[in-house]
């Protein structure tokens, strides 16, 4: 047997079990070191400088760009190691705008939580003039490039995860900044697809999702005027809780209902309704598909960022994405066609989705999503959004007694809860798709495969002599690496699932931040558990076959077209189209 | 049929398509056209299927590097530590007053002249030295300064 390796890290053994850097040995002693450029997602970059330690006879050292070795003795907390961490944070904290009590961060900050831990109370550096533009024209996330520390978390998860790379370092010294191409603001950026994952691993407010529109549902709640609905999409319930102090996966959605009516809002719904009507029509749709032997595979539609990806990356491939549309924009149109039939105006509906997602805003945007100038979905705030609201208005969250959600729109199967977690898409369609070939059998397959934890999953579904093949693809380098495999013939499938965000919405960048894979799967268990405790297939909401027979009619129908489907358009951006090939 | 792109796709081709090799080509681009125009990077980040942003960021990096046109006429002047020292600055604030350069402008408004205030041109013996079009001249006083301009301007005005 091989020789157990140890580092003796302040005097203690610590044994080396695989661990790819220093920095996590040190971590796994409960010496808890705050870094921003470490990242247990993304490569190792060695540039935020907070994880510098002493190790004999190498000197000082960025521990996570130094792989452990035995018998290496590490000072995490000498004289000279809590100088230079000071100083960085120091030279950190003159570099920008760190105005705590004016920032949006506040609290969930790691630059201001380090602050804290070392007590800095005071900045001996003299601060240079501020970059202080503040990019708001994305729908969907707001810049501040004066709160940027510059420590790459937001380039390196769109290059290394999304393989997108709408932004990167430009400029030089002190003039150094994130940019887009050519410095475009990043609403006018040709590549960003809004997934807003950037937002996710920023440790500070640089980066955030948009909530400007905060204010205008409050105005829209306190307009008497105007009714106000709101629903909140599957991940939301699960992400929370946490902020208020309950435990990470919690499924708190009946406190978000009582929540939802203390603020105001007259009808309270779920978006896990709209998500059984997305699967009765893209379900039916691939169904068709799959017996024509047309368009296929077929991709999922729901995720609005990996839409942007295909038609700014990946045209190609429009004809096989569903044209069914988002459960969010079912939810909208649906809402309204129900005002209108019991005699209200549609402009006086205001629908406001809580999405844990940043796309969901650029997506409510698209102007296919417009009647006459007013829009499907009004309002899209983030499941932090929400948050925020319940804490202007006072509300005790934590000791709030459950609530329902309003009927009809509150009616949901476990399918319907399930969207919110990657491989939870294509579970539901094929819930769907094997009822109606074999309804005799309708629960005869299990899906354990398409629930684990990871990035690409398959499954294939036997009935009879029929075979559907599928597969379940979360994080858009990953997707585009299936795109190619399909392109270069390399892979068959018939229906796939495509996230942007790997794991699925429960990891989108709308929830409270986080690192790591363990977050995942607790708040997508916390969906699996609640799936247990409902219908199991889209045919058994009640509300949505009632919704057929009151106003959609057929399914695939012509009502259901105008108000469930969409279409799509390439977007692709190339200079030189022109220019003889 | 050429357009636009047909010096980049011939550099490109050139450096048979490497991403690697995205600093030589961005050499050879602005050497052709002067500067890196925005839909040359943006060409250059397709056909080396890298992101125009990572073109951009390069671009911008290094100080030789020109993301806005240059003018006909490139001035160095080094200021350098033997040039600072032998008076360089007189001879930049000598050839902005010359050009009739605002502050912050570093290309003449018709796009004759551009002034570039380098770092060490490596000829220290000479200083201060000043390169016009390539062509070095050493211990430059400001009033030769105004005499080597008067020189180019006098022969662009005979084209004119």
């Amino acid at each position: 047997m091989e020789k157990e390796q140890f580092v003796t890290i302040e005097g203690k053994r610590v044994p080396i079990e695989g661990e790819k850097n220093l920095l996590e040995l040190i971590r796994k002693a409960h010496f808890n070191i705050v870094t921003f450029c470490y990242h247990p997602e993304l490569a190792a970059y060695g540039a935020c400088r907070l994880c510098l330690v002493e190790v004999e006879g190498m000197g000082i050292v960025a521990s996570c760009t130094v792989p452990p070795k035995d018998g290496m003795k590490v000072r995490v907390n000498s004289d000279e190691i809590r100088k230079l961490r000071r100083i960085n944070l120091e030279l950190l904290l003159s570099s920008g705008n760190h105005d705590c009590t004016l920032c949006s961060k506040s609290n969930n900050c790691k630059l201001q939580k380090l602050a804290k831990d070392l007590d800095v109370t005071e900045i001996r550096f003299k601060s240079k003039k501020l970059d202080s533009h503040k990019d708001a024209t994305s729908p969907a996330l707001v810049r501040d490039h004066s709160k940027c520390i510059l420590c790459g978390n937001c380039v390196r998860i769109c290059n290394e995860v999304q393989g997108i790379g709408a932004i990167d370092f430009a400029f030089r010294g002190f003039r150094s900044k994130i940019a887009t191409a050519f410095n475009k603001e990043l609403g006018q950026s040709h590549e960003c697809v809004s997934c807003g994952q950037c937002a996710r691993v920023c440790p500070t407010g640089a980066l955030m999702p948009n909530s400007s529109e905060i204010e205008e549902v409050f105005k829209a709640i306190n307009n008497p005027a105007k009714k106000v609905a709101v629903h909140i999409a599957p991940a939301v319930r699960v992400g929370l809780g946490e902020i208020f102090g309950l435990p990470q996966g919690q499924n708190v959605d009946g406190k978000i209902a009582a929540a939802l009516r203390m603020l105001g809002f007259d009808y309270v719904y779920d978006t896990a309704f709209a998500a059984d009507l997305t699967i009765v029509e893209e379900a039916t749709e691939f169904l068709e598909r799959f017996k024509k032997g047309t368009n296929l595979p077929q991709f999922t539609s729901c995720c609005p960022a990996w839409v942007n990806y295909v038609e700014k990356f990946a045209p190609e491939f429009i004809p096989n994405l569903s044209t069914a549309r988002s459960p969010m924009q079912m939810m909208g149109p649906v809402l309204k066609a129900d005002f209108e039939e019991r005699g209200g105006k549609r402009e006086d509906l205001v629908v406001v989705a809580v999405m844990p997602c940043s796309a969901k805003k650029s997506e409510a945007k698209r102007e296919e999503f417009y009647v006459n100038d007013n829009p499907d979905t009004d309002y899209v705030v983030t499941t932090v959004g929400l948050a925020r609201m319940i804490k202007e208005a006072g509300i005790d969250f934590v000791n709030l007694e459950n609530e329902w959600f309003d009927m009809p729109f509150g009616t949901k199967t476990g399918a319907g809860v399930i969207f919110g977690a990657s491989g939870g898409v294509m579970e539901a369609a094929l819930r769907y798709a094997v009822a109606e070939l074999d309804p005799g059998n309708a629960r005869s397959v299990k899906f354990t495969s398409l629930r684990e934890p990871k990035v690409f999953k398959e499954k294939t579904v036997t009935i009879g002599d029929v075979k559907i093949r599928t597969a379940v693809v979360s994080g858009l380098k990953n997707a585009r690496k299936l795109l190619e495999d399909i392109k270069s013939g390399k892979d068959h499938y018939d229906f796939i699932e495509v996230m942007s965000c790997q794991g699925g919405c429960v990891a989108g960048a709308g929830q409270p931040q986080f690192d790591g894979w363990a977050p995942r799967k607790v708040r997508a268990e916390g969906l699996y558990q609640e799936d247990t405790e409902l219908a199991y297939k889209s045919q058994d909401n009640s509300g949505v076959t009632a919704l057929y027979g009151r106003i959609l009619d057929k399914i695939g129908g012509p009502v259901a077209h105008k108000l469930l489907h969409t279409h799509y358009e390439s977007k692709k951006f190339r200079v030189g189209e022109e220019r003889a090939d | 049929m050429t357009d636009k792109f047909t010096p980049v796709a011939n550099i490109l081709k050139q450096y048979e398509y490497d991403p690697s090799k995205l600093i030589p080509i961005l050499q050879k681009v602005q050497d052709a056209y002067r500067y890196l125009p925005e839909d040359v990077m943006r060409y250059i980040a397709d056909e080396l299927e890298i992101s125009p942003a990572r073109v951009f960021g390069v671009a911008t990096f290094f100080a030789h590097f020109a993301i806005t046109p240059k003018g006909k006429h490139i001035i160095k002047v080094c200021n350098g530590t033997a040039c600072h020292v032998k008076g360089s600055s007189f001879l930049i604030n000598t050839v902005k007053d010359k050009l009739k350069l605002k502050e912050g402008q570093d290309t003449t408004e018709d796009m004759l002249f551009t002034l570039e205030c380098v770092s060490c041109l490596g000829a220290c013996g000479l200083a201060p030295v000043m390169v016009i079009d390539e062509v070095v001249h050493g211990q430059v006083t400001p009033a030769k300064a105004v005499e080597l301009l008067d020189a180019v301007m006098k022969q662009e005005a005979q084209h004119a």
